[in-house]
């Protein structure tokens, strides 16, 4: 039982990396039916925002210029890099997508793929290839819960994520720009003649997609403190398979699946020896998709959903 | 600004209308003897040219490489590439057209077939005259053919099925493999396999054996992909092909038979450019039959509607198999060659990376065309060479073109263009000097 709940405690904050990317893209997938295939990368350069931010603050503090508690500087961290974050999930829009809006679907996600490859590639020629340490902000403290151990981090990992979940399923819910979010997503024809501004609209989805995924990637740098300019490349696949796996364009089968992929994820490695661990996952992945062809909780295909 | 613009669209559609005054009656049978031409002054003028053009050596991919490499030498390699390459070719194809035309005439009078060949012979002596030069010239050459292929069947599901498909790096891998284990364990000593079953002298005949059962072995594992393709499709497809791509990375890495993740090395060099070019050919001829089949229009059917198409009696289940069948056999040929060529192959190059590479090739080169699998992959693998010497930039020019392209023509360079061979081959004279030459 103990190991039961160590590795619950592990997986739940795997999962949340997932869940948070995934949320991005069945955001964007819900109102435009195409996949941003840049959003790993842009939970690369999330991250790496949130380095510059948080180390920028630190030397700030540590010369005497303002005086922070850590936590406060890590929780400013977060709201400056996701606020600047979301201007980068503004411009891939603006750049890749909104040219290519009457275009056949897989070309867009040839343009997302390839500017993945940009945001990659232009990292590295910026910060050159070797690995950048992320600040430790936080402590690590460890607490033994009948024989399950847990750190203040992983506590705050799974904390500050849900909280940002939350915010968005209130955001989408109650504000007049998330019902219009919800309305292009239902019919993205007639909308614009009710005096909704699709474009905005479609960039503002970007923009907390992308503060989102920037999110995701300060609280890895705090579990993980090591970047480096691929690093988003297997999460950003991976988290496209959750989103899939919750059912297109449903905020909270992304969700659900981003959680249930890093369960699947940790208890096979804890199970199993660790390099099977990519062949039992997806093989499982491959069985649910089989089963259920429409994901959790997303609807039959239908002609127009074709790429 | 306008009447500026004009003007300017007036002078380029000018020089445009002239160029192909000048050329548009030169068969294609002229410019192979032109380039033929050209290889072989290259042959034998090159070295003595390049030197008294103050180049280090002669330009290996048409100067690109030294050009970005040494900027002092742009004007030297200019001219280099305008007087062994661009000068003869287009000198020898307009002086030839002539008799060039009246060749091809003449073969257009005998069966097709001995037309093709003549051409296809052609244009292997002028690659593999052009390629000798160099090893790296030859390199560069098969993994261009191998691109070639790869790119053609993924445009079998990806362009003429309309699915997206991202597993073409896996039916690689599994025929790469497949092929391989045959290859070592029956004509090389190799650590894990034991000693040599038969002499290698009899290795060149059953490559063809070893690659085909290497497509076999990745069209059994297209029926993965292709049981549930009858009931999703679109985005959920392409997550159960992406599966089935990490899922064979995985299986491989951790299959210690075959060297796991350290990979599997010491295949028999039997990967020769003719072998390699007869495959392409192979390959593209089959293709472009296939496509142009009663299947092939199934398979557009599908794409388009396949209720539809289902109530007008098309078998939508047996077209998706097969299209899957033929895609994973020809990728996993391609798998085969490529293992052969590098002599080395290791799981994690069939992954993320090589998708990437692939889909840019298919979609920079247009959907649902053969020609534009050829010149998606031709381009792109070329690109990728010359621009080297950039380093890392290259990843940045290279994908921002891809932009481009996607942004000004979304379904790609050559999209829906038919490949036909009996036009191709045709003479290019106009029918009014075709009809005075006859009268002569």
């Amino acid at each position: 039982m103990t190991f039961f709940f160590q590795n619950l405690i592990n997986a739940l904050q795997w999962g949340s990396f997932y869940a948070l990317i995934a949320l991005g893209y069945s955001m964007v997938y819900g109102i435009l039916m195409l996949f941003n295939f840049a959003h790993g990368d842009i939970f690369m350069v999330g991250a790496y925002i949130g380095f510059g931010v948080a180390t920028g603050i630190t030397a700030l503090a540590s010369l005497g210029a303002i005086v922070l508690p850590n936590w406060l500087i890590l929780v400013l961290t977060i709201i400056i890099s996701m606020f600047l974050t979301s201007f980068v999930g503004m411009l891939v829009e603006r750049l890749g997508y909104r040219p290519l809006r009457e275009a056949p679907r897989a070309s867009a996600a040839i343009t997302g793929l390839m500017i993945g490859i940009i945001l990659e590639t232009g990292n590295l020629a910026l910060l050159g290839a070797q690995r950048v340490r992320f600040p430790t902000l936080i402590k690590s403290e460890t607490y033994n819960i009948n024989g399950v151990f847990v750190t203040n981090k992983k506590i705050m990992i799974v904390v500050v994520s849900l909280m940002l979940m939350m915010a968005l399923h209130q955001f989408v819910r109650r504000t007049k720009w998330g019902m219009a979010m919800r309305a292009m997503a239902f019919d993205f024809v007639v909308v614009p003649l009710m005096g909704v501004p699709v474009n905005t609209i479609a960039a503002m989805t970007f923009a907390i997609g992308s503060a989102l995924a920037a999110a995701a990637g300060i609280l890895f740098g705090v579990a993980y403190p090591v970047l480096d300019p691929y690093m988003g490349i297997v999460f950003g696949w991976k988290a496209f398979v959750a989103a899939i796996l919750g059912g297109r364009g449903s905020v909270l089968g992304a969700t659900l699946a981003g959680f249930l992929l890093g369960f699947i994820e940790i208890f096979v490695a804890m199970i199993f020896p660790s390099t099977l661990r990519d062949l039992i996952a997806y093989s499982i992945i491959l069985l649910i998709l089989t089963f259920r062809p429409h994901g959790f909780f997303g609807e039959p295909y239908s002609a127009r959903l074709r790429l | 600004m306008n009447e500026n613009n004009r003007k300017s669209l007036g002078i380029r559609s000018f020089v445009k209308q002239k160029t192909q005054a000048l050329f548009s009656e030169v068969p294609l049978l002229g410019w192979l003897l032109g380039m033929l031409i050209a290889v072989v002054l290259e042959r034998f003028v090159g070295e003595v040219l390049a030197e008294s053009l103050g180049l280090p050596k002669v330009p290996m991919l048409f100067g690109l490489v030294t050009m970005l490499k040494y900027p002092l030498m742009i004007p030297g390699t200019i001219l280099y590439v305008l007087m062994i390459f661009v000068l003869p070719i287009s000198v020898v194809a307009r002086l030839t057209s002539g008799a060039t035309n009246r060749v091809a005439a003449k073969l257009l009078d005998l069966p097709l077939l001995i037309s093709v060949v003549l051409h296809i012979g052609l244009l292997y002596a002028v690659l593999y005259l052009w390629s000798e030069v160099s090893a790296y010239r030859v390199l560069t050459l098969k993994l261009t053919l191998i691109a070639v292929i790869l790119t053609l069947s993924l445009n079998v599901i990806n362009g003429y099925m309309g699915e997206f498909s991202c597993s073409h790096p896996g039916f690689m891998a599994l025929g790469a493999y497949a092929a391989s284990v045959f290859t070592v364990v029956l004509f090389s000593n190799d650590k894990l396999f034991g000693h040599a079953l038969l002499p290698a002298a009899l290795g060149p005949f059953m490559f063809p054996i070893a690659l085909i059962i290497g497509g076999i072995v990745a069209a059994i594992g297209a029926l993965v992909i292709a049981i549930p393709s009858f009931r999703t499709r679109g985005d959920y497809l392409a997550i159960i092909s992406l599966a089935f791509m990490f899922i064979v990375k995985s299986l491989i890495e951790n299959l210690e038979v075959v060297g796991g993740p350290r990979g599997l090395s010491s295949q028999p060099d039997l990967a020769s450019l003719p072998t390699v070019f007869i495959w392409t050919v192979a390959c593209i001829w089959i293709t472009n039959n296939f496509v142009r089949s009663t299947i092939g229009k199934a398979l557009n059917a599908v794409r388009d509607d396949e209720v539809a198409a289902n109530a007008m009696t098309v078998n939508t289940r047996r077209t998706k198999i097969t299209a899957f069948l033929f895609a994973a056999f020809w990728a996993g040929i391609a798998g085969g060659l490529f293992a052969h060529v590098l002599r080395y192959v290791n799981p994690s190059t069939f992954g993320l990376q090589k998708l990437a590479e692939v889909l840019a090739m298919v979609y920079f080169g247009g959907l649902n065309s053969v020609y534009g699998s050829i010149v998606g992959a031709v381009s792109l693998s070329m690109l990728g060479e010359a621009l080297r010497p950039l380093e890392i930039f290259k990843w940045i020019i290279i994908p921002l073109l891809l932009i481009l392209i996607m942004i000004y023509r979304p379904t790609g360079l050559v999209a829906f263009k038919e490949f036909n061979v009996g036009k191709l081959v045709k003479p290019k004279n106009k029918p009014d000097q075709r009809k005075s030459d006859a009268a002569a």
